[in-house]
């Protein structure tokens, strides 16, 4: 482990007070509906927080549900045909969405696609496991989805098929490990050489950063948090559907949650996660059938609202004068400001 | 040749018609704005279900339908502009985009809460027509014929008016055209308008051919970017041709394999153009 990331004892009192307060929730014997929600809000934070380590530096990903699906079908194909249980099943999920991310991201990088053009790139790379998933329907059920194998009670554990508490602390643990891994490369070096390529590509070059690896290594991590939550959220809903685990619409969503927490804090995706999750329950309390269409109209109110009017997001308000390094809005390329 | 291949030709061709409209006002709009509208395909979905609710609900005849389609979906640019790209205009593209991608959400979710997830058909069908060997959709065929004339107006617009002039001076150098007496502001309202007609026209071709409902944008949005930007953003012609290029991937390897599958093939070679020339397949 990095010594700079802990530095002092203070430092790593407070994340594990959290995280020990947090752990015994479940102690308190919460309504279940309750911890559905923390649960959902803890693996949507997940997710975001692994596309916030790329997309604050500029590799704004259009495409971060295709990693989502990767992990989650793996897991559950490997469950269903094979027998091999999810404990397994997450991590090798989570090993073929970094191998699918750093089979894109390899290109990407050597050929420079960046800004607009990595977006689209990402976006195709979405929509093209979403439509394989619904193309292989004989193996993946297709749009109709796909639902894990119930394991008989005795084998519960060995299944990771768990009541809501059991999912509480795995998904807890998940998250820890996300915000650790944020932690970890913020206080590296290449979280530096990330800020600096993201400044000027050339210049960064020129000063010895190694752009394609550095990139590499944050792609790759930010696909292992995804595939983690996708993974996850399949195991605990019980049921895998590409139009919730690929393609544009969720890809959008995660993008959505990081921006208005705020992609540029550690903390930032998880209290996005909390907006659009508290935001969609209580949504679909308001409007109980009329929930789908009055959830997407609020959600993209708000997405235009905070992009003209807090594009640093929620977090954004909180923390102190931002360093030069991420904090400068850049001038768009290209643009004059007029109007 | 295989009739049935010669079929799936020209459907391709048929295809990239259609892929045509919507291709040329993203690039409209990209080229003169500089703004990627991530919810255009949406703007066509509201033009399709007003049609068909002029049509089928208030009874109105068709044609009057596509007449007020037009101008509808072009005032829903002019609104998008205002309210959501212009407070935008120095902002980093990426914000940009991510704002038209929220009006991506409230127009499906609007579409959701009014019309219902339900498939909507319009029901005109006109009758297949035979050419040599192969018969080929009346309505495809009358869409192509209306995209190729939608687009030639396009043409002309650019190339003889005064506006239009404009319009490809400020896309070719956005700095100096307001010292030439030009102002931004009007052009850029002016080609969020014809952007926005585009997708109007682009609704009506479309509403016969497919079924509406609030997700339809997502069949033919992703796709309509990448062509874009296949034939190269800001660059007219090119993308024209790649919607044909585009078409014909679809639609030939829907013959060969299955369609979900042409569209993954359709997709990967958008990612490989990327790599190997990312200023578009069709610039020089």
């Amino acid at each position: 482990m990095t010594p700079r990331a802990f530095r002092t004892m203070k430092d790593m009192a407070l994340p594990i007070l959290v995280l020990a307060l947090l752990a015994c929730v479940p102690l308190l014997s919460p309504p279940d509906y309750l911890m559905h929600v923390l649960i959902t809000v803890l693996l949507t934070a997940l997710a975001g927080t692994g596309w916030a380590l790329m997309g604050r530096y500029r590799l704004v990903s259009f495409g971060h549900g295709a990693f989502l699906g990767i992990g989650a079908y793996t897991m559950g194909l490997l469950w269903n045909y094979y027998g091999i249980s999810p404990w397994i099943g997450v991590p090798l999920g989570v090993a073929a969405a970094v191998v699918a991310g750093l089979l894109l991201g390899y290109p990407c990088f050597q050929f420079r696609v960046v800004g607009h053009y990595f977006a689209l790139v990402t976006l195709a790379a979405g929509e093209i496991v979403r439509i394989l998933i619904i193309a292989l329907r004989d193996v993946t059920g297709g749009s109709l989805g796909m639902t894990p194998h119930q394991a008989s009670p005795g084998d519960a554990f060995a299944a990771m098929q768990f009541g809501k508490a059991g999912f509480w602390w795995i998904a807890l643990v998940a998250w820890a490990l996300g915000l650790l891994a944020w932690r970890l490369l913020d206080c590296s070096m290449a979280s530096r050489a990330l800020a600096a390529i993201a400044e000027d590509e050339d210049a960064a070059a020129s000063i010895g950063i190694r752009v394609t690896r550095t990139k590499l290594m944050v792609t790759a991590l930010s696909c292992a948090l995804a595939a983690l939550a996708g993974a996850l959220t399949g195991q605990y809903r019980m049921y895998l559907n590409p139009e919730s685990l690929a393609g544009l619409g969720i890809s959008l969503q995660i993008v959505f949650g990081a921006i208005a927490g705020g992609m540029f804090s550690i903390i930032g995706p998880t209290i996005g996660a909390l907006i659009t999750i508290g935001l969609e329950e209580s949504l679909r309390i308001a409007f109980g059938t009329q929930f789908t269409g009055a959830a997407a109209l609020v959600y993209g109110i708000l997405l235009v609202l905070f992009m003209i009017f807090l594009p640093r997001g929620i977090a954004g308000l909180l923390e102190r004068p931002p360093r030069a390094s991420t904090g400068r809005k850049a001038p768009a390329e290209g643009t004059v400001p007029v109007a | 040749m295989d009739p049935f291949l010669l079929e799936a030709l020209l459907n391709g061709v048929l295809l990239g018609g259609v892929f045509a409209l919507p291709v040329l006002g993203l690039n409209l709009i990209f080229g003169v704005v500089d703004v990627i509208w991530l919810c255009y395909a949406e703007l066509v979905m509201v033009g399709m279900y007003a049609v068909w609710f002029l049509y089928t609900q208030a009874g109105w005849p068709l044609f009057l339908a596509f007449a007020i389609c037009l101008p509808l979906v072009a005032l829903l640019g002019i609104l998008l502009h205002l309210l959501v790209v212009r407070p935008l205009l120095s902002a980093p593209p990426i914000n940009q985009v991510l704002a038209t991608g929220g009006v991506l959400f409230v127009l499906q979710g609007a579409a959701t809460l009014v019309f219902s997830t339900e498939f909507r058909s319009l029901g005109v069908e006109m009758p297949p027509m035979e050419l040599g060997e192969v018969f080929v959709s009346g309505t495809k065929l009358a869409a192509f014929v209306a995209a190729l004339v939608g687009a030639a107006v396009l043409w002309a617009f650019l190339k003889f008016t005064y506006v239009g002039t404009a319009i490809r001076a400020i896309a070719r150098d956005r700095e100096v055209m307001p010292l030439m007496g030009v102002d931004p502001r009007r052009i850029y309202l002016i080609a969020s308008a014809a952007g926005g007609a585009l997708a109007g026209l682009a609704a009506c071709l479309l509403v016969v051919q497919l079924d509406v409902h609030p997700f339809v944008g997502l069949s033919f949005g992703p796709i309509t970017f990448m062509i874009c930007v296949m034939g190269g953003l800001g660059n007219m012609l090119g993308g024209f041709l790649a919607a044909f290029l585009m078409g014909l991937i679809v639609s030939v390897g829907g013959f060969y394999g299955s369609t979900d599958l042409s569209y993954v093939v359709a997709f990967l070679f958008f990612i490989l153009v990327m790599f190997f020339r990312p200023q578009g397949l069709f610039t020089r």
